[in-house]
């Protein structure tokens, strides 16, 4: 890198703890040691690693061992009965049901944004100004404060306890910010790409698919982990909108646990683990696409 | 698809989607997003117990959401709840996230596991510190959340311990787009690294800070689900945040048009703190980001 071969004079210290060596040339500010920084890093680290060793450890624990004993010290036996049991109370069925969710809910998001994030960059209709501003304040609306509402429309149009009542509101309360990540890319597509397309004669829905839904892909790899993730953790309507065994959920269904294991918390630890299993599974395939994904939304 | 009419003529217009491709997103999101709002500020002047069908009362439950005490003290509880979450998770996320920024390998392999709580849903993250703060199970054998200040910290903890690897990857992808040779530039007139931390870094930042303090701040009001599991709002109503006195008052009471009426104040609040973010940040910066991603 050039810069790394401009002459740097030394740099005028005034932090008195501030006592090293000139710095070497070759040096960069990013890769200068920071004690302070570093230390905050680690204690961070214990911060974030502690309750996920401690719920782990107690989930391999028995119970009446788990309630003598901290959860911060290894289990002396472990087991996996506590898997066992959770295993067994359903839990494939609520797995099964939050992945027909997260499916549906992507599908419609992506089926209803791209076309609309399409229209709000390639025409200069004012509706679709218009569209795409509704789009932008739709970020700032609360799911807490519909829910009511909802509840009745999604009554009066017979859907209360079913799928479909989770799947249609995640997938609205999802689209505004999908919306904007794909506006936010498909204008990194050049005006020229299209205007060669249009020469050769294309179709607008030819140059969605073959030129903009290609460009695109960061965008939209963005937007499936988003909605799949808004789907995956999504309480609020599940809870308020089915109350059945069959239409239950995955986070439904860890907040039932409470009430089903009591003061079974090894139990409860566990199923706690296994909902985390799909997704960091699915973190430790695709880990690049998904933080790549998720930084895009604050840069710049 | 038949092209739409053209009203320009040559090239500029030539193989332009009809906006009628926008309508479906536009009507879905309208009818479960827009019209519910709405439906929400009529269902407030009406009586409702979610079976039978609404009835006009007027003023009554704005009447009485003046005069609930709870809601006073609910709307503080918010606010306070917003605010100190702010602060744990901007200042926490901030710096971790500058660190995280420079590229070396260690960094990496901790900005990994860093983002891990990320990965749970708050449901399974409020039950797991539901186990772990238990008085006669938890790391901490004391009943910190049957008090009053113990469960508000508790609430403000586990939502920062949830939210900040979200925000730190937001900063990190912030300061990696900092001209490195505005350091240089500093370096040189002899700024120091806590000088070009206040002179640079935090300046260059300022975006990303608007549009990560945004996204705190329609969050905070979604710790529905951790108050619900780790305190249900209690010890008494002392962590009863609106949200909650809303889905007391619907689902608990069976009197949706006091909570609608609750709803709609929720919407009040939430762009009053939008527009006081507007007069301090300025919308135009949080706009031009958006319209950057």
């Amino acid at each position: 890198m050039s810069h790394d071969t401009l002459p740097r004079p030394r740099p005028v210290r005034t932090e008195k703890h501030d006592t090293r060596a000139p710095t070497p040339r070759r040096r960069h500010w990013t890769k200068r040691a920071n004690p302070v920084a570093g230390l905050g890093a680690v204690v961070w680290l214990a911060i974030v690693i502690v309750p996920i060793y401690a719920m782990l450890s107690a989930s391999l624990t028995s119970q009446d061992k788990a309630l003598t004993g901290n959860p911060l010290t290894p289990p002396t036996s472990p087991t996996l009965d506590n898997y066992n049991t959770v295993l067994n109370s359903g839990f494939g069925h609520l797995l099964a049901n939050t992945a027909i969710v997260a499916v549906a809910v992507v599908a419609i998001v992506l089926g209803l944004s791209v076309p609309l994030a399409y229209v709000a960059v390639r025409t200069r209709d004012r509706w679709s100004g218009l569209a795409f501003r509704l789009f932008l304040l739709g970020v700032a609306i609360p799911a807490q404060a519909v829910v009511v509402p909802l509840y009745l429309l999604i009554a009066k149009l017979d859907l209360y306890d079913s799928l479909l009542a989770v799947i249609l509101p995640t997938a609205a309360f999802a689209m505004p910010v999908s919306v904007l990540v794909l506006v936010g890319t498909l204008r990194d597509v050049s005006e020229e790409l299209y205007e060669a397309m249009a020469l050769d004669g294309a179709s607008p829905q030819r140059m969605l698919f073959q030129l903009a839904v290609p460009m695109a892909k960061g965008g939209i790899s963005t937007v499936v982990i988003y909605a799949a993730l808004q789907a995956w953790n999504g309480f609020l309507f599940p809870l308020i909108f089915t109350q059945s065994d069959e239409p239950r959920v995955l986070t439904l269904g860890l907040f039932n646990y409470v009430s089903q294991f009591g003061v079974n918390i090894p139990a409860l630890l566990a199923s706690v683990v296994l909902s985390g299993v799909p997704i960091f599974a699915v973190y430790l395939v695709a880990r690049r696409a998904l933080v790549g994904g998720l930084m895009g939304v604050g840069g710049k | 698809m038949p092209q739409g009419p053209r009203k320009r003529s040559g090239a500029a217009t030539a193989g332009r989607p009809h906006a009628v491709w926008a309508l479906p997103g536009v009507l879905f999101f309208a009818f479960f997003a827009v019209v519910p709002m709405g439906l929400a500020f009529y269902l407030s002047f009406t009586s409702w117990d979610g079976l039978g069908d609404p009835t006009p009362v007027g003023l009554d439950n704005w009447r009485k959401l003046i005069d609930d005490d709870r809601m006073i003290q609910s709307l503080w509880l918010t606010v306070l709840l917003t605010a100190a979450s702010w602060v744990f998770q901007t200042v926490i996320a901030l710096l971790l996230g500058v660190w995280a920024a420079g590229r070396q390998r260690n960094r990496a392999v901790l900005s990994a596991i860093f983002f891990v709580p990320f990965l749970l849903s708050s449901t399974a993250i409020a039950l797991l510190f539901y186990a772990l703060l238990d008085p006669n199970f938890g790391i901490i054998r004391e009943n910190i959340l049957g008090s009053s200040g113990g469960a508000f910290l508790a609430i403000v903890f586990v939502g920062g311990w949830q939210f900040i690897p979200f925000h730190t990857l937001i900063y990190q992808g912030g300061a990696r787009q900092i001209p490195e040779v505005l350091y240089q530039a500093a370096a040189i007139d002899g700024a120091g690294r806590y000088r070009q931390f206040f002179s640079i870094t935090l300046p260059q930042l300022r975006h990303t800070i608007t549009t990560s303090t945004v996204l705190m701040v329609v969050g905070s009001l979604t710790y529905f689900e951790t108050v619900l599991i780790l305190t249900k709002g209690g010890p008494g109503t002392d962590t009863a945040i609106l949200p909650y006195l809303m889905y007391e008052a619907g689902f608990k009471s069976y009197d949706f048009g006091y909570a609608s009426a609750i709803a709609s104040f929720l919407v009040l609040v939430a762009t009053g703190l939008s527009l006081i973010l507007v007069r301090l940040t300025g919308f135009g910066g949080m706009r031009s980001t958006r319209e950057g991603m």
